[in-house]
C-alpha cells in the first residue's frame, strides 16, 4: 500500500491552514501598525500646513524681505527678519568652528589613542554632556559664563581690534561669542558619539596598512583613519548644525535679545528660535507679529530639513573607498628616510 | 646572512607623531572642561537650596520673604512627562515593530524610517509651535493645558522611541522567529511572546533615555502648558514644570529667587541622570549583545 501524501481537506482548505477567524489578529495587528505609521507622517504634514497658514499673513506682507530685509521692529510692526538670520547662522558657525575639532579629536582620541580600559568611560562622560538639559546649560551661562569671562572678552577685542568683525566695539555681557560657545558645549557630545561611531567601522586591515609601511600612529590617523570616516563625520556635524541652529532656551537667555545685525562678535544679537521664545508673550494679541513669530518658525523649521537631509545623504552614503595615492604619503616619507640614511 | 636594518622614523617625523598625539589628549581634556564646572557650580550654588521646605513647599510669587519651594514643579513634571511617555512609548514601539516586523525594506518602510530621522533633527521649539497653533489657538479643551504640553513633548520623544527601538528589534536573531513560525505560532505571537520579551530591557532603555529628554525640555512647554504656581496634578490646566520654573526665575531680579532656579536645576539634573544611569543599567542586562 503506498503511504498516502494527500492532506486531508476540509471546506476546501487545508488542515494546516489557519481558519480566517484565527488569522484576524494577524492582519490586525500588520495593518494597525502600517496605519499608525501612516498617521504620524499625515499628522506631521498637517501640522506644517497649518504652520504655512499661520505664517501667511506675514509671509504676504513682507515677501522676501522677511527674510532678507534688516528691520526688525515691534513698535512700528515691521518684521524684516535678516538680523535673526544673521544671528542664527553666526552662532552656528561659532558652535561648529569651536566644536566640531574638539569632538572629532575626542572621537580620534578615544578610539585610536586612549587605553582600552579608558574607552567606555570616557565615551559615557562624553555623552553625559547631551545629558544636560538646555536650560541649565543658560543658567549657567547666565550666572558663571558671562561674567567670568568678560574681562577675557574685552582684552582679546581690545587687543585684536584690528581685525574686523571682532573687535573696536564695546563688549557687552550677552552677545554672539558667549551664545556660540554655549552651542559649541551642546552640539559636542553629538558630533562626537558619531564620530566616535563612524571611526569604529574603520577597516583594521587599512590601519594595519599604514602601520606596516612605517607610518608614525599620527600617520595613520591622517591617512588611514579620517579620509576613511570624513563622510559620516560629515554627517555628524551637519546634524551638530541642525541641533545649532534650532537650539533655544540657551541661546535667548544669553544672546541679549537685540533686533539688530550686531557689528561685531562680542555683540548682542538675536536668533530665529530665540525671537519665538522671546516675544511669544507679547506677540499674542497683535496678529501680524504672531504670524511674524510663525514664520520665523517656518524658516527655521525647513533649514532644520535641509540641513538634517543633507546630514542623512552624508552618513547614508557612509564610508569614502580608499583611493590609489591614500598611501602616497608615507611611500613618500619612507623614500626621504631612505634617502636621508642613503 | 646580514639583517636588512629597517630606516629609523626620522626625528621631524616622530616630533609631529608626538604633537599631534598631545593635541589629541588636550582635546579631550578640554572637551570635560564644560561638564565638571557645569556640575561643580549647580552642586556649589544649588545645594544650598535644598532643604526639606524646598521640597514641599509651592513657589508663591511674592515680592518680599522667601519665594517658596518647587514642590509644584516637580509634581507637574513628574505628571507631564509620564503622559507623554504613555503616549510616545507604545506608539514609537509600534512604528518600530513595523519597520522591523513587516516593512522591512519597502519603499514605504523607507519612507517612515527616513521622516523618522529627519524628525529626529527638527528643534523641539517647532514642535511646541505646532501644537500651540493647532490645539492652543484652536481651543481644543481650553486655552494653555498640560496635557498639551504632554502631546508636544510625545512629539519629540516618540522618533527617539522609535529609533532606538528599530534598532534593538532588529538585534533580535530571526532564528527566533523562525523557529516559533515553524512551530505554528502566528506572526501577532511572535511578536508578543517572542519578539518584544527577547528586546524587552532595550526598548527599556531607549525609552528611558527619550524620558529624560522629555523631562529637561523648555520650549515644547512654554507655548503648550504656560506654567503656574500652585500645585494641581489636573492636566486640563495650566500646570507648573521644572524647566519653565527654572526659566522664570533666571530672568528674575531677586537674589533668592536665583537660588531657587540653581536649586531646581540641581534636582532637575538629578532626576535626569538618575534615568541614565537607570537607562544604562537596564541595557546591561539586555540579553541581546
Amino acid at each position: 500500500m503506498a503511504p498516502t501524501t494527500t492532506v486531508t481537506v476540509a471546506r476546501g482548505r487545508s488542515v494546516l491552514e489557519r481558519s480566517p477567524g484565527a488569522r484576524l489578529p494577524d492582519q490586525v495587528l500588520r495593518w494597525g501598525l502600517t496605519a499608525l505609521a501612516a498617521a504620524i507622517l499625515a499628522l506631521i504634514v498637517y501640522f506644517f500646513i497649518r504652520l504655512i497658514g499661520e505664517s501667511h499673513q506675514a509671509l504676504s506682507q513682507f515677501g522676501l524681505s522677511f527674510v532678507f530685509g534688516n528691520d526688525w521692529d515691534v513698535s512700528r510692526n515691521i518684521y524684516h527678519g535678516a538680523p535673526l538670520v544673521v544671528g542664527t547662522l553666526i552662532t552656528s558657525g561659532i558652535a561648529l568652528i569651536i566644536g566640531v575639532p574638539i569632538a572629532v579629536a575626542t572621537a580620534v582620541f578615544i578610539n585610536e589613542l586612549c587605553p582600552r580600559r579608558l574607552r567606555a568611560p570616557l565615551s559615557i562622560l562624553v555623552d553625559l554632556l547631551a545629558a544636560v538639559p538646555s536650560v541649565v546649560y543658560g543658567l549657567w551661562g547666565v550666572f558663571v559664563l558671562i561674567p567670568k569671562l568678560l574681562p577675557a572678552e574685552k582684552w582679546f577685542a581690545s587687543t585684536f581690534s584690528f581685525i574686523p568683525w571682532i573687535g573696536g566695539g564695546t563688549v557687552t555681557g550677552p552677545n554672539y561669542f558667549i551664545a556660540g560657545l554655549i552651542l559649541a558645549i551642546m552640539i559636542l557630545p553629538i558630533v562626537s558619539a558619531i564620530s566616535r561611531e563612524v571611526i569604529a567601522t574603520v577597516p583594521p586591515e587599512n590601519k594595519e596598512a599604514a602601520l606596516a609601511l612605517g607610518a608614525t600612529r599620527w600617520e595613520m590617523i591622517r591617512i588611514a583613519v579620517l579620509p576613511y570616516a570624513r563622510p559620516g563625520i560629515t554627517g555628524g556635524v551637519m546634524l551638530g548644525l541642525g541641533r545649532a541652529i534650532g537650539e533655544t532656551i540657551a541661546v535667548v537667555l544669553v544672546i541679549g535679545n537685540a533686533p539688530v545685525i550686531g557689528s561685531h562678535l562680542f555683540t548682542q544679537g538675536y536668533t530665529l528660535a530665540a525671537v519665538i521664545a522671546n516675544e511669544f508673550g507679547e506677540a499674542a494679541n497683535t496678529p501680524i507679529h504672531s504670524s511674524a513669530l510663525f514664520a520665523a518658525g517656518l524658516v527655521l523649521f525647513v533649514l532644520t530639513l535641509i540641513v538634517n537631509i543633507i546630514a542623512r545623504w552624508f552618513v547614508a552614503h557612509g564610508h569614502r573607498r580608499p583611493r590609489a595615492g591614500d598611501l602616497d604619503v608615507v611611500v613618500e616619507a619612507q623614500a626621504a628616510t631612505i634617502g636621508e640614511i642613503g | 646572512m646580514t639583517l636588512t636594518r629597517f630606516p629609523e622614523v626620522s626625528a621631524r617625523r616622530r616630533r609631529k607623531d608626538k604633537l599631534m598625539r598631545g593635541l589629541l589628549f588636550l582635546a579631550t581634556g578640554i572637551a570635560l572642561v564644560p561638564l565638571v564646572l557645569v556640575i561643580y557650580y549647580l552642586i556649589y550654588k544649588g545645594i544650598g537650596s535644598w532643604s526639606k521646605d524646598f521640597f514641599t513647599s509651592d513657589p508663591n510669587g511674592n515680592f518680599l520673604g522667601y519665594p517658596g519651594g518647587i514642590r509644584s514643579a516637580i509634581i507637574g513634571s513628574l505628571i507631564i512627562v509620564g503622559l507623554a511617555t504613555l503616549i510616545s512609548v507604545p506608539i514609537g514601539i509600534g512604528v518600530a515593530l513595523y519597520l522591523t516586523e513587516y516593512g522591512k525594506e519597502s519603499w514605504y518602510a523607507s519612507v517612515i524610517r527616513y521622516f523618522i530621522d529627519v524628525m529626529t533633527g527638527v528643534p523641539s521649539i517647532v514642535f511646541g509651535l505646532f501644537i500651540y497653533i493647532v490645539l492652543v489657538l484652536g481651543h481644543v479643551g481650553g486655552g494653555f493645558t498640560g496635557w498639551k504640553g504632554s502631546i508636544a513633548l510625545s512629539l519629540l520623544m516618540l522618533p527617539i522611541v522609535a529609533r532606538s527601538a528599530e534598532v534593538v528589534l532588529a538585534l533580535v536573531p530571526s532564528s527566533l522567529r523562525e523557529a516559533a513560525l515553524a512551530l505554528g505560532a502566528p506572526r501577532w505571537r511572535v511578536v508578543t511572546r517572542i519578539v518584544l520579551p527577547t528586546a524587552a530591557s532595550g526598548l527599556t532603555t531607549g525609552s528611558l533615555l527619550a524620558v529624560a529628554r522629555g523631562m529637561g525640555e523648555t520650549a515644547p512647554l512654554l507655548f503648550t502648558t504656560a506654567g503656574a504656581f500652585a500645585l494641581t496634578a489636573n492636566l486640563t490646566q495650566q500646570m507648573n514644570a521644572l524647566p519653565l520654573q527654572i526659566f522664570n526665575d533666571i530672568t528674575s531680579p531677586r537674589a533668592v529667587v536665583v537660588q531657587r532656579a540653581w536649586g531646581a536645576a540641581l534636582t532637575l539634573v538629578v532626576l535626569v541622570l538618575i534615568l541614565n544611569v537607570i537607562a544604562r543599567l537596564a541595557s546591561r542586562r539586555s540579553r541581546l549583545a
